[in-house]
């Protein structure tokens, strides 16, 4: 993302919309300024910020007889009044930001906006985790901190060496180089993106073991590690396995994502996947 | 929609606020997703949500690429549904956000009536969803737990702050922007929906909660946590 300083009125309000807190006003040009290095290209500044098209030399004007007089000029907070924000045009591996941190774009390796990933969202459709299994999702950088590849690909190392294998249909996993040691492309571990999820799926006894190994790893990343924990549910939809397991390691849980089981599987393709999902 | 399962809150602080998503596998194919997807939404329609969305092109508050300077002082600060619904044009996940129960669980019920063929998700406490399932005589497929946030939790603000901000779950809406709002409130400048609506405005998927939001500044008003 750029911002144009031509248009820029330095008015802040942009400063206060990036997730990363990225933008700031650089004293010197008397400019809004993006860091680069923290930004992820999530375009939260230009897919958020409403934009008028005002005469810029117009608003520093008013700007400045205000803030000469001490008058508060109280805009809309939303609102870019110059329209500023430009995208830019991203080249790898500078684009993999984009991908894991603007929500509106698919993921090419999976096509799923968001993080990407489907989970147990289909798995009425897909049969992804079975009876007997536990599917995780290992996230980080979220809420609002953001993660850099290589503190993920020491998860992903850690969770190689206790053998658990990784969803094929996840974009980290279309970013390693070796599937088996959990080692992530060379050229992008230095890249930082709002968020990114790592899935594997074990038997439910390896449950604790696998947040442990979690436990362990997360102390010595610099972000924040969000896990969830998902089973397929009894013939009665109940589920009496996996809950009692997460509060005898003292999660109290109280918030989950229910599929209820809607869906159908409406063609041949999909009944061949889900016969060898992730076999 | 991991995106809607790291809210943070306890399980009270979710009895307003249930999303109900419907998510076309791209291994399945169907070549009715999208028919079947504008149907769920104008179902949906009919349970008054205080929010509806897709994964592309957001919710039923968006900012404009186009203000005149008027804007500042008159405003459409009113959801438009129906523009949700027009402007679902490629098949993807869409969601419809309730703040009560009973509307949640006649939402659900009816659309395991229309059998869309679709899978569907319900997201909030546990025991949110389950009350939807037995009031729909549904039994649940698969569960996925949220077990909050780990590693580095002093990164992250207090919890009026991260409560509004991880409505959000593709951490569009920025912690600063969720303390500017709780300020603007505190200060008086702004009323408690105005700027929920403001934050409405930057969740790219329509799964923000504007009533929850607005209970949540209203409350942070008076008290700090």
């Amino acid at each position: 993302m750029k911002i144009n300083p031509d248009k820029c009125v330095a008015c802040g309000n942009c400063t206060y919309v990036c997730p990363m807190g990225a933008i700031y006003i650089d004293p010197a040009l008397k400019r809004a300024t993006i860091n680069r290095d923290e930004c992820v290209e999530c375009y939260a500044c230009f897919n958020g910020l409403s934009q008028e098209h005002l005469n810029p030399t117009l608003v520093r004007t008013i700007r400045r007889v205000f803030a000469a007089l001490r008058i508060r000029f109280e805009p809309e907070p939303d609102v870019c009044p110059t329209a500023a924000f430009e995208p830019d045009q991203l080249v790898w591996p500078r684009v993999v930001r984009r991908a894991f941190s603007d929500p509106s774009v698919p993921h090419e390796s999976t096509g799923v906006e968001g993080r990407g990933t489907e989970e147990v969202k289909t798995n009425d459709v897909t049969g992804r985790v079975k009876v007997g299994d536990v599917g995780f999702t290992i996230e980080f950088g979220r809420p609002g901190v953001g993660v850099r590849f290589r503190e993920i690909q020491e998860m992903c190392w850690a969770l190689a060496q206790v053998n658990v294998s990784f969803e094929k249909k996840n974009p980290i996993t279309s970013l390693m180089t070796d599937v088996s040691s959990g080692t992530l492309r060379d050229d992008i571990l230095n890249e930082k993106v709002m968020s990114a999820i790592v899935e594997i799926k074990v038997p439910v006894a390896r449950t604790e073991e696998i947040i442990r190994v979690v436990w362990d790893v997360e102390k010595r990343l610099d972000t924040v590690v969000a896990i969830g924990v998902a089973t397929r549910c009894g013939e009665h939809g109940e589920e009496v396995i996996v809950a009692p397991i997460l509060e005898r390691m003292g999660y109290k849980v109280q918030r989950a994502k229910t599929n209820i089981g809607l869906g159908q599987i409406v063609s041949p393709s999909a009944e061949a996947a889900r016969e060898t999902a992730n076999v | 929609m991991t995106n809607t399962l790291h809210r943070f809150g306890d399980a009270e602080s979710f009895h307003d606020d249930y999303i109900v998503f419907a998510i076309p596998s791209k291994s399945n194919k169907d070549p009715n997703a999208l028919p079947k997807l504008h149907r769920f939404l104008e179902i949906a329609l009919e349970f008054k949500p205080v929010n509806l969305g897709d994964a592309r092109h957001g919710g039923a508050l968006r900012s404009s690429k186009n203000l005149g300077p008027l804007a500042h002082w008159k405003r459409d600060m009113k959801p438009d549904f129906e523009a949700v619904i027009k402007g679902l044009t490629v098949p993807t996940t869409c969601a419809a956000v309730f703040d009560n129960l009973p509307a949640a669980q006649q939402f659900v019920k009816r659309i395991k009536e229309e059998n869309l063929g679709m899978s569907v998700n319900v997201s909030t406490s546990i025991e949110g969803a389950e009350r939807c399932c037995q009031y729909a005589c549904i039994d649940r497929h698969s569960v996925g737990y949220s077990l909050g946030f780990e590693g580095k939790t002093e990164k992250i603000p207090n919890s009026q702050v991260t409560t509004l901000s991880t409505m959000c779950g593709h951490g569009m809406i920025a912690h600063s922007l969720a303390k500017k709002m709780i300020d603007f409130v505190k200060e008086n400048r702004r009323t408690p929906e105005e700027a929920a609506t403001y934050l409405s405005r930057f969740c790219s998927c329509g799964i923000f909660n504007p009533a929850r939001a607005k209970r949540i500044l209203e409350d942070a008003r008076t008290n700090t946590k």
